[in-house]
């Protein structure tokens, strides 16, 4: 039950951003520029950064989330699986191991990025532009993860509740927009 | 020195990071704006304490500091109140409904699942209402994203509250999209 009254048709983070909009603007607009805006890092690869942060804090929803979206725009489920449970072994470049290094640190806390990790990236050619962008989006979801259970907002048990929130991040991003969350209504459900 | 090259080295904390990347540091700015300077039944001095308080328990210093220096602005108290946010007010007295506020905080900030109802039900007996505690949750989840980004890239921050006290003026008289 949330803690405070939410609209019960959007659940997790989609009501909460509904519940005042003035101050989900700039966090929408951020989470676009970064996710979707202009980078040398694919969609995809942004997008296992904020489920990795998501996975570390527990956080069901936003964890279920992007990893659906991650694997509708990576075209496969296996990658998002290793970067959760086995990040040494996950079929992605070098340099985005390492930035997937420094993104899980960063969810634990920006103290504990050591030197070494940046090194690791940089040896990796990460950019100091890939570098920056890692550690906001990783600090984005630290906050994305600490509204969602910090209110106990409802998190679907179904499965298809997250598919279809993944079409709509990839289709749409992250902005609003009228009847944003049409496709969500017939599916959602409390765990 | 900061893990990145930084376009302004001399500009400390989250300010060089808003310089070297300015479409973001725009988003950033105007959430804290809103959050802490907006229309809201907390003060901002209040607001201001939270995320001071927040920051200090994520060990990061320069958020701490600078936000701790707001609040002293927007209060009328000097540098020395800063330090009373490190030590749970045991010097200058703040409402009961703020503790529970920031008793919320605290959890928010440790993990979003801390919060029980019992936390909330809290604030409440305090006379909290729903808002209220929609933006003492959404302040401490937004300043354990500030904290992350100014330490995660290790960005410089000077030591002393002194060196704080103008930023703090500023931030109180003209905000967050001034700089």
């Amino acid at each position: 039950m949330p803690h405070i009254p939410l609209n019960e048709n959007l659940p997790g983070i989609t009501g909460i951003l509904n519940y005042r909009t003035d101050t989900a603007l700039p966090i929408r607009q951020l989470t676009q520029i970064l996710l979707r805006g202009e980078s040398s890092l694919s969609e995809g690869e942004r997008e296992l950064i904020a489920t990795i942060v998501s996975h570390g804090n527990e956080c069901r929803f936003c964890t279920a989330a992007h990893t659906a979206a991650a694997n509708i725009l990576l075209g496969e489920s296996e990658t998002t699986e290793q970067v959760k449970y086995h990040l040494n072994d996950a079929p992605v470049s070098d340099k985005m191991k390492s930035l997937l290094v420094i993104a899980r640190a960063v969810g634990i806390s920006g103290r504990n990025v050591t030197p070494a990790m940046i090194q690791s990236a940089k040896d990796n050619n990460a950019t100091d532009r890939e570098i920056h962008d890692t550690v906001l989006i990783a600090a984005l979801f630290s906050l994305y993860n600490r509204l969602v259970d910090g209110l106990a907002s409802i998190t679907p048990a179904d499965p298809a509740f997250y598919e279809s929130l993944a079409v709509i991040l990839k289709d749409k991003g992250y902005l609003p927009s009228e009847n944003r969350y049409a496709s969500l209504k017939a599916i959602n459900e409390p765990a | 020195m900061a893990h990145i090259k930084l376009l302004n080295e001399q500009l400390p904390g989250i300010v060089g990071l808003l310089d070297y990347r300015k479409e973001t540091g725009y988003q950033l700015s105007a959430l804290a704006e809103l959050l802490l300077r907006g229309d809201s039944t907390l003060s901002s001095g209040e607001r201001e304490i939270i995320a001071s308080y927040v920051s200090h328990n994520n060990n990061c210093h320069f958020c701490h500091t600078s936000h701790g220096a707001a609040a002293a602005a927007h209060l009328n108290k000097g540098p020395e109140f800063i330090d009373d946010i490190k030590h749970d007010f045991q010097t200058t007295p703040i409402s009961a409904k703020l503790r529970a506020l920031l008793n919320i905080a605290e959890h928010v900030r440790q993990n979003g699942k801390k919060v029980t109802d019992a936390d909330i039900q809290a604030a409440r007996n305090e006379g909290a209402t729903d808002r209220e505690i929609h933006d003492t949750v959404m302040i401490a989840a937004a300043f354990s994203m500030y904290n992350r980004y100014v330490d995660g890239l290790d960005t410089w921050a000077p030591p002393e509250n002194e060196a704080y006290m103008p930023m703090g003026e500023r931030l109180a008289k003209e905000g967050y999209l001034s700089f």
